[in-house]
């Protein structure tokens, strides 16, 4: 009831249309245009491939290659395992060298399993890959099948399954495009959207046919107006071409400031809905997919191409050549470096992502992933130590900047002080660990290094919780199951001495009607012989009740 | 006098009635310390599991401080929970425990198919039958070691292995400290 009620005031939205501000948040200096006026350059094929099995949220996908194993370019390696899973797709051909441990694109120099393919160079696309003339006319299910067998994720950094997505759960009244891109130094999306922009609005007229919203807007922020004229370029001959689809289509431009860009974050600014904690987007009506996606789906449908490449910025400072690249999936991360002229630096800092939300490699050799949508490089001389901390002085800045409206520092004193089961109650897990906070902190404290420090203890405490409860449960099993055995145990005793009475009154003694006939006999001092002989009749009769009991 | 006594009586009745109706079953006070424990079942405390220490616990006859692989956040959790002083673990534990989480393996190559191990684990993570190759569930493992030798008659066949680390298990380490400049009264 209330819920409706909400819905009501929230659609009418008279009063929350001026309130279409994202809380905090800053203004950050972009230096986009260091990587942004090229058009999209394609990295060539390295000798070398390392193609991990877990580049999405959830299950990592299952081999189904053998090391050995001649393949093409966009052939399944890989098969989703469970329903929040994505498959994995060669991304160039050749053989496969080896299923192994790689170090992968992480902040520690963990290895995960990972198909590692030589390739022979012909980059030859897999047979099977064929484009499809008018998907548009398939079924919506069919479409979708489609999205999960090209193995797409979310491109814009978060890579959850984009099937998952747009599994239709509850009526979808808004459908989002996001290229907000808000993080400075990321250029790939503006570029994709001054290039590639009919293949975003064809792959966003693809989306609609699955989810069927009311409108399509795609969002791009104020600071790339040459991305926003060329999206409405490809809407109006869209409209010229007399398409009946494009009225519910439009960009609109959003104001720059970050984090903007996050999914949350832009439906707020968009239409003025703050998504609940713990709820998702499509409980709102509401569906948000990145650009890069949405491009990644259009190449899917139409061209029949899986997602074996993603547009990269590799970009820093003294870099020679500063630019967007399409680059394979599995390339390792040196041989961009390599390519995009950087010297080989022992100690050149590589961020993937941004500088406010990315992580530093650990190992240059990790491959480049679906979640791969920037290579910061800052040179040694760059490296800035990090700046001496200070005592929390309890400003309330990082309050204020905060886009999720929780209180940094109350879950930096408590993270600090290692109070985690206090963190939940402040909400630990609604941050986007956005780094505003950070930014702003006179004190120059880490705060998003305490925030993913006590978010990942936590989850490490909730583990161990789980696996408590199930070590909790097959130890009563196993109890109960031994007691049963035991109580079991002592009747198959009892049955078997009453059996042995019976077994020894008629035989051995008749006249005896005594209960321990047993003892009786060894009492009145009977020959050894006929005990031997009692002996082995009551181990054949136990046999016998054994049997029975059987 | 006679009022006094008839209400006397019906309140007796009363909480007699109610003793019965709202009869809990078990101890809730070993319910929640057994919840505190992490199920390991290893019986480094002294007591055959963790349910028969959390009655211990509870009933005075042992202290917070038997539970090597809760370690201190089982004792502090304990101590918060039964409003008694956080103290070391026990001594006589040893330093057999490591804080990285642990799993038995069974080199299949030696295993000669005995059960044993299969009859001490506690919570029935280990299959296999009688001259047949045992396996561990890892799954399932609790890291107790009870399988190790003695109770495995063969040298080196059940062997202790950390989980191998990945990226979803990895941990971010905690931030460096900066220090604290000591801030007296008179600055």
């Amino acid at each position: 009831m209330i819920k409706r009620i909400l819905k009501k005031t929230l659609l009418q939205k008279p009063f929350l249309k001026k309130e279409c501000k994202l809380h905090g948040g800053i203004k950050l200096q972009g230096f986009k245009s260091l990587s942004n006026a090229a058009a999209v350059q394609i990295l060539s094929v390295p000798p070398q491939l390392i193609i991990p099995l877990k580049q999405h949220i959830g299950e990592a996908a299952k081999p189904i290659v053998n090391v050995g194993d001649l393949v093409y370019k966009g052939q399944i390696i890989a098969e989703p395992n469970g329903y929040i899973s994505s498959p994995v797709h060669a991304s160039s051909s050749g053989v496969v060298a080896a299923i192994e441990a790689r170090p992968i694109p992480h902040a520690s120099p963990i290895k995960e399993t990972c198909i590692v393919i030589h390739t022979d160079r012909k980059d030859q696309w897999h047979p099977f890959v064929q484009s499809t003339p008018e998907p548009l006319a398939l079924p919506p299910e069919d479409l979708r099948q489609r999205i999960r067998d090209a193995g797409i994720a979310g491109l814009g950094g978060a890579v959850f399954p984009s099937a998952v997505k747009l599994k239709p759960t509850s009526d979808i009244t808004t459908l989002i495009i996001n290229g907000v891109e808000c993080e400075p130094y990321i250029t790939c999306d503006d570029v994709l959207m001054r290039h590639h922009a009919d293949a975003i609005i064809q792959g966003a007229l693809l989306l609609a046919r699955i989810v069927r919203p009311q409108k399509i807007i795609v969002a791009i922020e104020d600071n790339k107006p040459q991305a926003f004229q060329s999206v409405t370029n490809a809407i109006n001959r869209l409209k010229a071409a007399g398409a009946a689809a494009a009225n519910t289509i439009h960009a609109a431009q959003v104001p720059e400031i970050f984090p903007a860009g996050g999914e949350k974050q832009l439906i707020k600014v968009l239409t003025g809905k703050e998504v609940p904690s713990g709820s998702l987007p499509y409980e709102l009506g509401i569906i948000c997919i990145n650009v890069g996606t949405t491009a990644a789906i259009y190449d899917a449908l139409y061209k029949g191409q899986p997602l074996v490449s993603r547009i990269m910025t590799v970009t820093g400072e003294g870099l020679d050549a500063p630019g967007n690249y399409r680059v394979l999936l599995g390339t390792p991360i040196h041989y961009v470096l390599a390519n995009a002229g950087v010297a080989r630096q022992h100690n050149a800092e590589v961020i993937m992502g941004g500088p406010m939300m990315g992580v530093a490699i650990a190992d240059h050799a990790a491959p480049v992933v679906k979640a791969t949508n920037c290579l910061l490089i800052k040179n040694t001389r760059q490296i800035r130590q990090p700046p001496a901390s200070m005592p929390c002085i309890r400003c309330g800045r990082c309050a204020t900047v905060c886009p999720i409206t929780l209180l940094p520092q109350q879950l930096y004193w408590h993270a600090r002080s290692k109070e985690f089961d206090k963190l939940p109650a402040y909400h630990i897990d609604d941050c986007i660990e956005c780094g505003c906070c950070q930014v702003v902190c006179p004190a120059k404290l880490p705060l998003v290094h305490y925030f993913r420090f006590a978010k990942s203890e936590l989850k490490a405490r909730e583990r161990e919780r789980k696996k408590a409860d199930v070590s909790r449960l097959r130890n009563e099993a196993r109890q109960v199951r031994s007691e049963k055995a035991r109580i079991e145990q002592e009747e198959r005793k009892a049955r078997r001495k009453a059996a042995r009475k019976q077994v020894i009154t008629p035989e051995t003694n008749p006249d005896q009607s005594t209960p321990d006939s047993l003892n009786a006999s060894s009492l009145q001092g009977v020959a050894p012989e006929p005990q031997t002989h009692e002996n082995t009749s009551m181990v054949k009769h136990e046999d016998q009740t054994k049997t029975m009991a059987r | 006098m006679l009022i006094i006594a008839t209400a006397a009586l019906v309140f007796g009745v009363l909480l007699g009635f109610a003793a019965i109706k709202f009869h809990i079953e078990g101890d809730p006070v070993v319910d929640k310390i057994d919840a505190i424990l992490p199920q390991t079942q290893c019986g480094q405390c002294g007591y055959p599991g963790c349910k028969p220490y959390a009655k211990a616990v509870a009933s005075g006859e042992a202290d917070i401080n038997q539970c090597a692989p809760g370690g201190e956040q089982a004792v502090m959790a304990l101590a918060g929970l039964l409003g008694r002083e956080p103290k070391p673990l026990s001594a006589e534990l040893g330093s057999g425990n490591s804080d990285e989480p642990m799993v038995a393996l069974i080199n299949e190559e030696t295993c000669i198919g005995c059960t044993k191990c299969i009859q001490v684990c506690p919570v029935d993570a280990i299959v296999g039958a009688a001259k047949h190759k045992h396996t561990v569930i890892e799954a399932y493992c609790t890291g107790c070691k009870l399988c190790l030798p003695p109770v495995c008659p063969v040298e080196n066949c059940i062997v202790m292995e950390t989980v191998r680390p990945t990226a979803t298990l990895w941990k971010w380490p905690e931030p460096a400290r900066f220090s604290e400049p000591m801030r007296g009264a008179g600055s």
